[in-house]
């Protein structure tokens, strides 16, 4: 540990902060203000894209109409790439010749990318075409991203209107708004300025090259900027290449670096802000982005403490880039996991015992802490229930939020919200850890294998994507098994969301009284951050025991 | 619903997967060529050597090498992979050792332990770079093998080494093959 090392660490979150209340401020005038925030070209194309959807963007739709639409699109989705991928053979654009995917890793990769969480059973270099990456999934890194933005705002909506309507806003504005208004122009400039930095963006053929030694190198390039951009914003984490954001062309300096670690709290940072101004209260913002600040420096402060060693030496460099380090490495596996991104810049199989737990614990809090472009806030809405839930019950009073009533229903859906991660992530990875298709694919032994395995579904079951990527994922079994987990940790997850705010919606809000537990100052944050660590920690305590902790416990005991 | 959706599917096509990368292509190849296609490095009578951003295998002496490579059969570009072993691995602790025991047999003039990033793999398998005292401490080796003396060296790695970003970003590092490029420059005659 260095003080520079926490210098970028502190200059990190201090970026994020000035970021978060202009995009707040933006998002909250694209999604919430009945005119377009900006006229022209853009206006048009909006008002164009409505009548080729076919819809009237100013119908309000109800919580069934809304969970619908979103079902439908993603699924239609869904099946194109999963076509795409078991096909790519016979579409344009695959220099390189790759073959059809099998049907599991086209339904993984599918499923993976329709969820946001873009875990790769596959080496994107050396498995999928251009056309693949360009159009099967990048169309994903576009759209989940946008739909978790739209789910977000209907959330949100849900809690802070007091017209008594029950309508969440209308999905088809939502969707073409996030990509006309955020995603494609912010997209546009950041992948420019990738290639500024040394990305590459090209539709060629991979290159032959012959070294000074006279050795041949074959040089995997392809359109990678304008796949890692919205990868980053759209906090996918799906990357071009199989080493992902270590890989010098996706990641090619630490500038760049910091850029791209920006860019993944832009959006679900500024979110929160966005929810203040919905709320009334700028206040009730800050205090969940002090919760999520406050979580996330303790923690990723942790894991720089474990690879650069407590009490200083090298740190521990395998997986990691010479040109990023401890600190630069250490930060970007806090962000990327603290919002479910995936997108890594070390291998996290290779960090320290303690210093891969941290990220396993980051997705294990819920992905609420910043969280996925959307997830992330209807995520930590959720938790907002529980919170006022709680602490309800400490003062004896009926619990409200924003001056609506939390009642029966509104606890037993936040119930099955919490209950979706213990389910998809325990029950798999205990199957996998005593059946032969589960342990055969392990490439670390002992305790580190069993985290291998655990980090697999935690991270898919929190749409995070990345992975202790040792396992080899890439069997009928995992494929179809992280399939279903993926799936359910986004839907399971988004479904019950939207019922709390489509039932919150229809409630009369009261002016809040002396009973009323305020939700904008710092005991709130406290209270928010402890439920947070509450209910993700201590359920999956005694399972990191046996992964990390105990490998942790046998090298502590080894020297 | 269905109709809304593959509908707005097909416009989201158009506007994500065609008008935005041609968009993108179109103006980094015109504007940003150079990194638009791989920061290719070439020899004189243009040859592709390498790419200034993607490490490569160095085994003569003369050379400066990186560090140990998972990609592939080791700086694979076109399979880049971490070793992705935990510290428990024994297969992590009898690589490592078998790497120091090679290094010390070719470094035997070189100053102090063998540095850690030339013991560990990276995370790509295509670190182009290392830090500067994971190249000097190869510099009695290389002016070995040149015939040349060991502070010209070192100067060429000094004078290529390059800091942190904006004074403070990441680590200071040499690119390895802009240094044996610079060698084969200045002294071209031993090898």
């Amino acid at each position: 540990m260095d003080a520079n090392g926490w210098f970028q660490i502190w200059s990190f979150a201090a970026i994020v902060l000035a970021f978060a209340f202009p995009v707040g401020l933006w998002l909250h005038r694209v999604m919430e203000e009945h005119d377009a925030p900006v006229g022209g070209a853009l206006r048009r194309a909006e008002v164009l894209g409505y009548r080729l959807i076919g819809v009237d963007p100013s119908r309000e739709m109800s919580f069934r109409e809304y969970t619908g639409s979103v079902l439908t699109f993603s699924a239609v989705g869904l099946i194109f790439t999963f076509v795409v991928l078991r096909f790519q053979s016979h579409l344009p654009f695959n220099p390189q010749g790759f073959g059809d995917l099998s049907w599991h890793l086209a339904l993984n990769t599918a499923v993976s990318f329709t969820t946001n969480t873009n875990w790769q059973s596959y080496a994107g270099e050396s498995t999928l075409s251009y056309f693949s990456q360009a159009v099967g999934l990048v169309f994903h890194n576009f759209t989940s991203a946008a739909v978790g933005l739209a789910v977000a705002m209907a959330v949100a909506r849900g809690l802070t209107r007091v017209d008594r309507a029950g309508t969440l806003g209308n999905f088809w504005r939502d969707l073409l708004r996030a990509h006309l208004y955020v995603f494609l122009p912010l997209s546009f400039v950041y992948a420019l300025v990738l290639v500024t930095g040394g990305t590459p963006q090209t539709w060629s053929a991979y290159v032959h090259a012959r070294t000074l030694e006279g050795a041949d190198q074959l040089l995997a390039v392809g359109p990678v900027a304008s796949q890692v951009a919205i990868k980053m914003l759209g906090t996918n984490g799906g990357g071009f290449f199989n080493a992902n954001a270590a890989h010098p062309f996706e990641d090619p300096s630490p500038w760049i670096n910091l850029v791209q670690m920006v860019s993944i709290f832009l959006i679900p940072a500024g979110l929160v802000h966005t929810y203040g101004r919905m709320s009334r209260n700028v206040k009730n913002g800050y205090a969940i982005l002090g919760s999520m600040f406050g979580l996330f420096l303790v923690l990723t402060g942790a894991c720089y403490a474990a690879e650069a060693g407590w009490l200083g030496g090298l740190g521990n460099w395998e997986g990691k880039e010479s040109r990023f380090g401890m600190a630069a490495s250490s930060l970007f596996a806090g962000v990327t996991t603290s919002a479910s991104c995936g997108a890594v810049n070390g291998m996290h199989d290779s960090f320290t015992p303690l210093g891969g737990l941290i990220p396993a614990v980051n997705i294990l809090l819920g992905e609420v802490v910043f969280g996925g472009v959307g997830a992330g806030l209807y995520g930590v809405l959720v938790m907002v229930v529980l919170s006022v839930f709680l602490a309800g019950l400490m003062v004896g009073r009926t619990p409200e939020l924003l001056g609506k009533k939390i009642e029966v229903r509104e606890m037993t859906l936040a119930a099955v919200y919490i209950l979706v991660f213990p389910i998809f992530v325990l029950i798999p990875a205990g199957s996998a850890s005593v059946a032969d298709w589960g342990v055969s694919s392990l490439n670390n032994a002992g305790p580190h294998g069993w985290t291998e395995l655990l980090y697999a579904f935690t991270s898919a079951t929190g749409n995070n994507g990345s992975a202790f990527a040792g396992l080899n994922a890439n069997t009928p079994w995992y494929d179809t098994l992280l399939a279903i987990s993926m799936f359910f940790g986004r839907f399971a997850m988004m479904v019950p969301a939207l019922a709390i705010a489509g039932n919150l919606a229809a409630k009369r809000a009261v002016a809040p009284g002396p009973g009323t537990f305020p939700t904008d100052g710092a005991l709130f944050t406290g209270l928010l951050a402890s439920v947070i660590v509450i209910v993700g920690a201590l359920t999956f305590f005694p399972v990191l025991a046996l992964g990390p902790i105990a490998e942790h416990v046998s090298l502590a005991t080894r020297y | 619903m269905l109709s809304a959706s593959l509908r707005a599917t097909a416009l989201l096509l158009v506007l994500c997967c065609l008008v935005y990368p041609a968009l993108v292509t179109g103006i980094a190849q015109v504007a940003l060529p150079e990194t638009a296609n791989g920061s290719l490095v070439r020899a004189e009578d243009g040859a592709v050597i390498g790419s200034s951003l993607i490490g490569q295998a160095f085994r003569s002496p003369g050379y400066l090498q990186g560090r140990p490579s998972a990609a592939g059969a080791g700086y694979d570009a076109a399979a880049s992979s971490g070793s992705n072993l935990g510290m428990t691995s024994q297969k992590l602790a009898d690589r490592r050792a078998a790497t120091e025991a090679a290094l010390l047999a070719q470094n035997p003039a070189a100053p102090g332990p063998v540095p850690e990033l030339l013991l560990t793999a990276s995370g790509s398998g295509l670190d182009p770079e290392l830090p500067p005292a994971a190249a000097l401490w190869q510099a009695p080796r290389i002016a070995a093998a040149r015939g040349v003396d060991v502070a010209r060296i070192r100067a060429v790695i000094d004078e290529l080494t390059v800091g942190r970003d904006l004074g403070f970003l990441g680590e200071p590092r040499v690119n390895v093959l802009a240094v044996n490029l610079a060698l084969d420059r200045r002294f071209p005659e031993a090898r």
